[in-house]
């Protein structure tokens, strides 16, 4: 198959407006992706799976990604003049990137036994922006794997033909997947507790005031 | 052993070819074996569940080989595997569509408290949460003799039970409840995440 550089530059000019950028995978699999703009997905998708080079006919995995809000602090020495004198001061500069949601797509050609080609969407935030177009009608092995990152990251896919929960119950609200889920609480019979579970056991032992002094009891409260 | 007979004149009797027994021995020896279990399985401890009911383990010899598909006749519920918590309200809607006398063996780590899977947001930590268990088997899974020993246990247990008197069996007793509320999917969690007529965890000591 051919390289990244060469699908993005194939994809820019098949597809007018389509925006492709190349996340690079700083780990050992070194396995760069292609994001994808949401506005043109279902175009750059359908192009991928037909090219004749790469046909790109089967969706192997569809997955979900959950990025916190953070904050990157960058160091960088400037030159400045202070006092008259040109002097060299390290300056820090603190970036808040907003939190997102992102899908990503393994895709593999059965004509050609080449892939994956991995190619990933993002959401604009991690709350009611949280939407990408459904790749459903391009790879039809995309729809179960849809609804679970339906489920269990929140991720709404427009133009899903039938988009509901598929692990958990309809009733549910949270998406258990998202890094700031928090659990339910039933950790009231612990008999061997550690680490985390040790935390939240300790919430619901009866106080012994008399034999570990108030300080000794923690009651944090993980639940927010 | 049938009570208000006398032991030696029962074996005296016996010698002669009078055989004495009371209805409470009788109707126990007839239900004990034939415990007929409920025909389902949910992870892989059902696979060891199959493996005793075909011909190397052979549950059929303690009379509990007719695994029932229906609730209505089925006398036992062999919990075998995880209890998520999305097929918990089935699991005891199916209990209590069972017919009088009937019982629970919580087979393997996850059905008695929810095993590997014990700290994750969609696994039960135990089906004794909402259904009185009998007989508890650990494992990962049990091997099949753990599970038919644990026959074994509730034969014995049935064995002991009483037709009669203040401490008689649960079935036969009006005041006990043999239907259970099925809980409810709610926002979070089930609702309730246990029910406290039926689980009761022991206090815990701490050092």
């Amino acid at each position: 198959m051919e390289g990244q550089e060469q699908i993005k530059a194939r994809i820019e000019a098949a597809v007018p407006g389509a925006i492709v950028e190349i996340v690079q995978n700083a780990s050992p699999s070194q396995q760069h992706s292609l994001k994808i703009d949401n506005e043109h997905a279902h175009d750059v998708a359908k192009w991928l799976h037909d090219d004749p080079a790469l046909r790109l006919d089967f969706c192997s995995n569809v997955t979900g990604v959950d990025w916190l809000d953070r904050t990157v602090k960058k160091t960088v020495k400037v030159k400045k003049v202070v006092d008259g004198e040109e002097k060299e001061v390290s300056e820090t500069t603190e970036e808040k990137i907003p939190g997102y949601l992102e899908a990503v797509y393994h895709l593999y050609s059965m004509t050609h036994k080449h892939g994956p080609l991995i190619i990933r969407m993002r959401t604009t935030d991690r709350a009611e922006n949280a939407c990408l177009p459904s790749l459903t009608p391009i790879w039809r092995s995309a729809e179960f794997q849809e609804r679970e990152i339906f489920d269990l990251y929140g991720i709404r896919f427009d133009g899903h033909p039938d988009l509901r929960r598929i692990l958990m119950w309809d009733e549910f609200e949270d998406h258990p997947m998202r890094k700031d889920y928090v659990q339910p609480d039933d950790f009231e019979w612990e008999p061997t507790p550690h680490d985390d579970v040790l935390a939240r056991a300790k919430q619901h032992y009866a106080p012994r005031p008399e034999l570990d002094g108030a300080e000794k009891i923690t009651t944090t409260d993980s639940h927010g | 052993m049938s009570e208000g007979i006398d032991e030696g004149l029962r074996s005296k009797l016996q010698q002669q070819g009078v055989w004495v027994s009371s209805m409470q021995e009788l109707y126990n020896w007839g239900r004990k074996n034939s415990i007929w279990p409920l025909q389902f399985g949910l992870a892989c401890c059902a696979i060891e569940m199959i493996a005793t009911a075909a011909s190397r383990y052979d549950i059929a010899r303690f009379g509990g080989e007719v695994f029932r598909p229906s609730p209505r006749q089925a006398d036992l519920m062999i919990v075998a595997g995880t209890v998520t918590k999305k097929m918990a309200p089935q699991i005891v809607r199916l209990y209590n569509q069972m017919a009088d006398p009937k019982y629970v063996i919580a087979m393997g780590a996850c059905a008695i408290s929810g095993g590997p899977f014990k700290q994750g947001y969609n696994v039960l930590k135990g089906i004794d949460r909402y259904i009185p268990v009998d007989v508890y088997i650990p494992g990962c899974p049990p091997r099949p003799e753990a599970l038919l020993h644990a026959f074994m246990e509730l034969q014995r247990k049935i064995d002991e039970q009483k037709l009669s008197g203040a401490n008689k069996a649960m079935h036969l007793d009006r005041e006990q409840p043999s239907e259970f509320p099925v809980p409810a999917f709610g926002k979070h969690d089930l609702e309730p995440p246990a029910n406290s007529n039926v689980f009761h965890p022991p206090a815990i000591e701490r050092a």
